[in-house]
């Protein structure tokens, strides 16, 4: 039986026990809905608890742990000299698209199901048996490999089959204790509310799950990885060539530097114009202006970072070369193609106005309005009143603004992609192209590189590194902002 | 201020001049520089904000100049007579196109001769006026249509990438020096059929509700089918980031006691939302198809992968309009005999509803701009050139996605492409824009003020 029929069936047992429950709890009090604990609903949705529940919470389990034992069970059955070969994973693919080809031509009807245990190599082509109902294998079927998918075969199947019974009995077995508990002075609001609340906390501990899936998927790649390439290296070494054939030197040194680089120059742009827009639009700007202005500027925030990283190389890349491009307006060569690390930070910095802006715009208008007057009325000017008092009143929030900002630049990905370059260099020109960290996450996963393979397994690494980097920075930033803010409130 | 009572700088002091007196409606030198100091920090601030609304002018422009050239599409009007022996000739052979191609050389050369234009080019170099689709709408036509063979159809044929570029200004006669694809004869006689209307620029409906074309066909490529892989994604997110967002909301501001798991939670919660999107790519890759093995390029995928990213933005939302619903609601529902679900259930959460919609329409467009994580679960790369059959397949099989379709237009080699990756950003916008003005007017309109 398959997993939508098993779902379906949970469905119908949900719903008849819904009304088993309701129609039992409404009889036990003689029809009279004041007599019960609870509204006659909760009766239902409590045998639909123990319906579903205990039954889907062993679907599940069953859905991870059948394969397991499927893996072991068929796996025990290949031969070493096969496994030493090729690989255990390998094999087992191979047995598992067979099996598949099987059932795709059973279910077609152009074999029977018997005829599918029963089929031997020595006496079919199965390769082509299967290629005749649109399974193609990539080669010919060993008789090894063909016992082994029948027993795959064969040991699922069975799973299914049990799977079902169990999963429907469970389901069975809980709609009877639900509707057998159910009686007038049972508290089913509360065993329901229980169940709800359970949930909220199951809802609540995704945002633990999704953590601990980050770092777990991080650590483990990144210890493999280790494992193939020396830690030293790979932290302290000052040459970035991978090469898919092996022997490649991979130092993370020139994609930190590269991505440094950028984030400063994105901050460079972003800083001083976020801070002086934030001012203005806080302290200076008229109601009427502001309402305008800052809902203009927050659309910079909106826009998917794809179309700055366009922007980047088809625009300002170009733009730019114009000027320092060999044969440019300047008449200087400082830059060979559109690619630059400045077009990039520039890019990104326009990116993060609106961030830096609205942030210490949050963060001055959290400044008490009694530090001003009193600095007005002391008779500085409203320009001395925002540079001797606001500003310093502010600086720990917008410190940690700035680190939030700065968090996002070494993050971001798409602007880098496409404005920033691929060739990784150490160099203090600006206008030549390098790579950061995060776009070469992209390159080494989007290749075609073994998995298993350091040069694929390094984007872990790099992957930890940002996620570590930016961890800290975001921590240290929340910080100062949080005790800052204790401050005033 | 004019605050005239000011001692002069102390630089005066050891010159013991006669105090000059001064008028109060004359400024003192310091107060003078004061005010200067005054009005050139405001201008710097008006510079900053004018520096920030010109890149925003600046960026739209760049997409609207580059990009509205993709909603035209230049066409070639040809009269094809469809005969059944040519047809049925054209079956036969293993390249079918090549002679379909031949059925359209014969049409457009008595087409010409119709307007009067002569040419000394070969039947070779006329065919590089056409798409190298062109002679598959005539054979998709002619076989979906049986019934119209043996008569004339007039068919609009797309024209080639150079010759749409050219009459949209895009290519010039210089640049066609070093193009092996078509020179400046073409031009000539495409300046020549515009004139006598058989070369046609026209909206291009197929740009919106087309497939994706491989890097030859720059001109059939269309942004429909990641649409639709944008839209099972979303629909993928929209029904687990909801409901799941607003029941952890309510853990945590209605339920949660102050004790170390929930601030384990809550700091969780603030820095999944600060962490790099390209690291939940990582995840996806890791868990769901490493670990989990569901299928590469998936829109379920994406979808899964954004949905964890959304969820910290949708908590974030949701709990500030949980917040703002005053207690007294919940007291006095608590006061009638209502439990304390009960008054979160039937009265806090309606209230706070048209906050959490918004809250997750805003989610869900920041959602639909991602790339980054699409480009590690292998949705780039992947050419959308079919639309999913069923819904089923909308979530499991392979497709792309729009930002992933602009990116992968982004990166190809034919500067026709760019046009199109831009064309495809005037979409995305589009979406982003109705999406946020829906979120505006829901806020506007439904959003009580206690």
């Amino acid at each position: 039986m398959s997993l939508t029929f098993i779902l379906l069936a949970l469905l119908v047992l949900a719903v008849v026990g819904y009304m088993v429950g309701r129609g039992k709890a409404l009889s036990s009090a003689g029809g009279d809905a004041r007599e019960l604990h609870s509204l006659p609903g909760y009766y239902g949705w409590n045998v639909v608890v123990s319906t579903l529940v205990p039954s889907l919470l062993l679907l599940v389990a069953w859905l991870f742990v059948q394969p397991i034992i499927l893996n072991s069970q068929v796996s025990s059955r290949i031969s070493e000299e096969t496994i030493a070969a090729s690989s255990l994973d390998l094999v087992m693919s191979d047995v598992v698209r067979v099996a598949e080809g099987l059932d795709v031509a059973v279910s077609q009807g152009g074999m029977s199901s018997d005829e599918a245990s029963s089929l031997r190599t020595e006496l079919t082509d199965v390769r082509s048996r299967l290629g005749q109902v649109g399974v193609a294998l990539g080669s010919d079927v060993t008789s090894e490999t063909l016992r082994a998918a029948q027993t795959y075969r064969s040991i699922s199947s069975t799973g299914y089959l049990l799977r079902s019974i169990a999963v429907l009995a469970v389901a069975i077995a809980g709609l009877a204790f639900g509707v057998m508990r159910t009686n007038k002075d049972f508290r089913a609001r509360n065993v329901v509310e229980a169940a709800v609340r359970y949930l909220l906390i199951a809802a609540a501990s995704i945002a633990i799950l999704t953590t601990v899936g980050i770092v777990l998927s991080l650590i483990f790649n990144t210890v493999e990885f280790f494992r193939l390439y020396p830690a030293s290296e790979f932290f302290f070494g000052l040459v970035w060539s991978p090469s898919f054939g092996g022997g490649s030197e991979l130092g993370i040194v020139p994609l930190i530097w590269a991505t440094l680089y950028i984030s400063l120059i994105a901050l460079a742009v972003a800083v001083p114009i976020g801070l002086f827009a934030a001012i203005y639009l806080s302290e200076y700007a008229t109601p009427h202006v502001r309402a305008i202005a800052k809902p203009l500027l927050e659309i910079l925030a909106g826009i998917p970072t794809i179309v700055y990283g366009l922007f980047a190389l088809l625009t300002v890349g170009p733009l730019l070369a114009s000027f320092f491009g060999s044969g440019g307006a300047l008449g200087v060569n400082w830059m060979s193609g559109a690619s630059s690390v400045f077009t990039a930070g520039v890019v990104m910095g326009i990116m993060l106005i609106p961030f830096v802006s609205s942030l210490s715009d949050d963060i001055i208008n959290a400044v008490p309005q009694a530090m001003r007057d009193g600095s007005l009325g002391l008779g500085a000017t409203h320009s001395e009143t925002v540079k001797q008092v606001i500003l310093p009143a502010a600086l720990p929030g917008i410190v940690g603004a700035i680190l939030l900002a700065a968090s996002r630049a070494i993050g971001e990905t798409m602007i880098v992609v496409l404005g920033a370059g691929a060739a990784a260099r150490l160099s203090l020109n600006p206008l030549e192209a390098m790579t950061t960290v995060t776009a070469k996450i992209v390159s080494q996963l989007t290749g075609d590189a073994d998995f298993a393979s350091p040069e694929a397994l390094v984007a872990f690494a790099l992957g930890m590194t940002l996620f570590v980097i930016t961890l800290g920075l975001n921590i240290v930033a929340l910080y100062i902002v949080r005790k800052y803010r204790e401050q005033y409130d | 201020m004019t605050d005239t009572t000011l001692t002069p700088p102390s630089g005066n002091a050891n010159a013991p001049a006669p105090r000059r007196i001064q008028s109060i409606l004359e400024l003192d030198p310091l107060t003078k520089k004061r005010n200067a100091a005054e009005a050139r920090f405001k201008l710097y601030g008006i510079v900053a904000i004018a520096i920030g609304l010109f890149f925003l002018v600046a960026l739209l422009w760049a997409i609207l100049s580059n990009g509205l050239g993709a909603f035209s599409q230049t066409f070639i009007k040809v009269d094809v007579p469809l005969v059944q022996s040519q047809i049925d000739d054209a079956e036969k052979s293993v390249v079918k196109t090549s002679k379909y191609r031949a059925i359209i050389d014969e049409a457009f050369a008595k087409e010409l001769a119709g307007a009067n234009i002569t040419t000394d080019m070969s039947d070779k170099d006329l065919q590089k006026l056409f798409s190298s689709g062109a002679a598959a709408t005539v054979r998709d036509f002619a076989l979906a249509n049986p019934d119209k063979i043996g008569t004339t159809v007039t068919f609009d044929l797309i024209a080639s990438s150079r010759v749409d570029g050219y009459l949209k200004g895009r290519v010039e006669r210089e640049d066609l020096a070093e193009d092996k694809n078509l020179d400046a004869a073409h031009l000539d006689l495409a300046d020549q059929m515009a004139d006598a209307g058989i070369l046609e620029k026209r909206f291009n409906w197929s740009f919106i509700t087309g497939t994706d074309a491989s890097d030859s066909r720059p001109e059939q490529a269309g942004i429909g089918a990641s649409m639709i892989g944008s839209l099972f994604m979303m629909l993928v997110v929209l029904f687990l980031s909801l409901p799941i967002g607003v029941a952890a909301s309510i853990y945590l501001e209605e339920f949660a006691p102050q004790n170390k798991f929930t601030d384990l939670i809550e700091v969780n919660i603030s820095n999944l939302a600060a962490v790099p999107s390209i690291v939940f790519g990582i995840l996806g890759l890791a868990v769901f198809i490493q670990f989990m093995h569901l299928p590469q390029s998936a829109p379920l995928v994406g979808g899964l992968v954004l949905t964890l990213m959304t969820l910290p933005t949708i908590i974030i939302s949701t709990r500030a309009s949980l917040k703002a619903v005053p207690p007294s609601i919940r007291d006095a529902a608590l006061g009638v005999g209502a439990s304390k679900m009960q008054s979160i259930f039937h009265h806090v959460l309606p209230l706070a509803m048209p906050g959490i919609l918004t809250g997750t329409i805003i989610g869900l467009a920041q959602a639909l701009g991602e790339t980054a994580p699409l480009l590690l679960i292998g949705m780039v790369g992947f050419i959308a050139s079919n639309f999913p059959d069923g819904v089923a397949a909308g979530f499991f099989a392979p497709n792309s996605a729009m930002p992933a379709q602009i990116y992968e237009w982004a990166k190809r080699a034919d500067p026709a492409f760019y046009e199109r990756a831009w064309g495809g950003i005037i979409v995305l916008l589009v979406f982003l824009m109705t999406m946020n003005i829906i979120a505006i007017i829901l806020r506007r309109r439904f959003e009580r003020r206690w």
